[in-house]
């Protein structure tokens, strides 16, 4: 995993791509060649930019951002207190549900925060207490009641 | 998944929740393997950014890599009347990637607006951190009892969503 990944050494046309590609990718026959128009790039030199940010992990990923609870499905953010003798088995113990989606370890009391992503709403609840189970330890749902509009786009 | 979603709408899902194909023509290779037209694959992914079930299509930075090595999530006690007001405002502030109403979870919980906030360093996110605090102090005075920031030491796994086939 890239947790600590070094920046990575990205040129001026990396960040113009990155910068201008967090959305609004073309639906069109050559989306590429379209996208690469307005960068002063040839469809070829994005496809191989590309290809080498996520061959570098510059990129998780490029395409459609999916919203799950859109699709009938859910997310939550939820955490829990782990001894920190037990710090590793518990991460590994949560971690091996297929729901947790991501997982990080915070400076606090509730040291573990992770986010469940399950396909139907009842799901979470199911592995919120499927983990106690595993764990032996209190889960604390914080389910959101509203999301407030942010860009969703950092400057590289 | 819920009758908005059809089986095609389901099977575009996981030939592209990865990606796409990073060849000239993406949505061509994407019909071609789903049996499908390259019209249908266009118009269906147009349709669900139309109903949100797609957020955006494009590049999805990593921001350890891009540079932004410190993540903290702040934690505000907003007064109830005031929490829509502020959760807008912060928000809209270009250092803060997520924010969110979420329950306190009394006595030991007081907290009700988290804010996400990336930084090149962490003093650059205390600092962020004490701008905002700054901020709702200056334009909604009394609304916030306290706050914290938990940063990140580790990111323990991060996979993100994956639909089974």
């Amino acid at each position: 995993m890239n947790d600590r990944a070094e920046a990575v050494m990205l040129d001026a046309t990396d960040r113009a791509i990155i910068n201008a590609l967090q959305g609004e990718f073309p639906l069109c026959e050559r989306p590429y060649a379209a996208a690469a128009e307005t960068l002063g790039l040839s469809e070829d030199e994005l496809l191989a930019r590309l290809q080498r940010m996520l061959d570098e992990k510059v990129l998780t990923r490029f395409g459609p951002m999916f919203q799950i609870e859109r699709m009938g499905g859910a997310f939550c953010l939820a955490a829990l207190a782990a001894p920190e003798s037990r710090y590793d088995e518990v991460a590994a113990q949560v971690n091996a549900f297929a729901a947790v989606a991501h997982n990080y370890r915070r400076e606090h009391a509730l040291n573990m925060w992770f986010v469940l992503a399950t396909e139907k709403p009842e799901g979470i609840a199911e592995t919120a207490a499927a983990i106690e189970a595993a764990t032996g330890l209190a889960v604390r749902c914080f389910p959101k009641q509203r999301e407030y509009f942010v860009e969703m786009r950092l400057k590289a | 998944m819920n009758p908005t979603t059809d089986d095609t709408e389901r099977r575009l899902i996981v030939a592209t929740q990865s990606g796409l194909p990073l060849v000239p023509r993406p949505y061509h290779a994407i019909a071609d393997e789903l049996g499908i037209s390259a019209e249908e694959v266009m118009q269906r992914l147009g349709d669900m950014l139309a109903r949100g079930v797609i957020r955006r299509i494009g590049a999805v930075p990593n921001h350890y890599a891009i540079g932004y090595t410190a993540n903290g999530m702040s934690v505000w006690d907003i007064a109830d009347a005031h929490i829509h007001a502020v959760g807008e405002r912060i928000g809209a502030l270009p250092a803060v990637t997520h924010c969110y109403q979420r329950p306190r979870a009394l006595p030991d919980w007081p907290y009700n607006l988290f804010a996400m906030v990336h930084g090149r360093s962490r003093d650059e996110v205390l600092r962020e951190v004490e701008t905002i605090a700054a901020l709702i102090a200056r334009e909604f005075p009394d609304a916030c009892a306290r706050h914290e920031i938990l940063f990140s030491s580790r990111i323990l796994k991060k996979t993100g969503l994956r639909i089974a086939a």
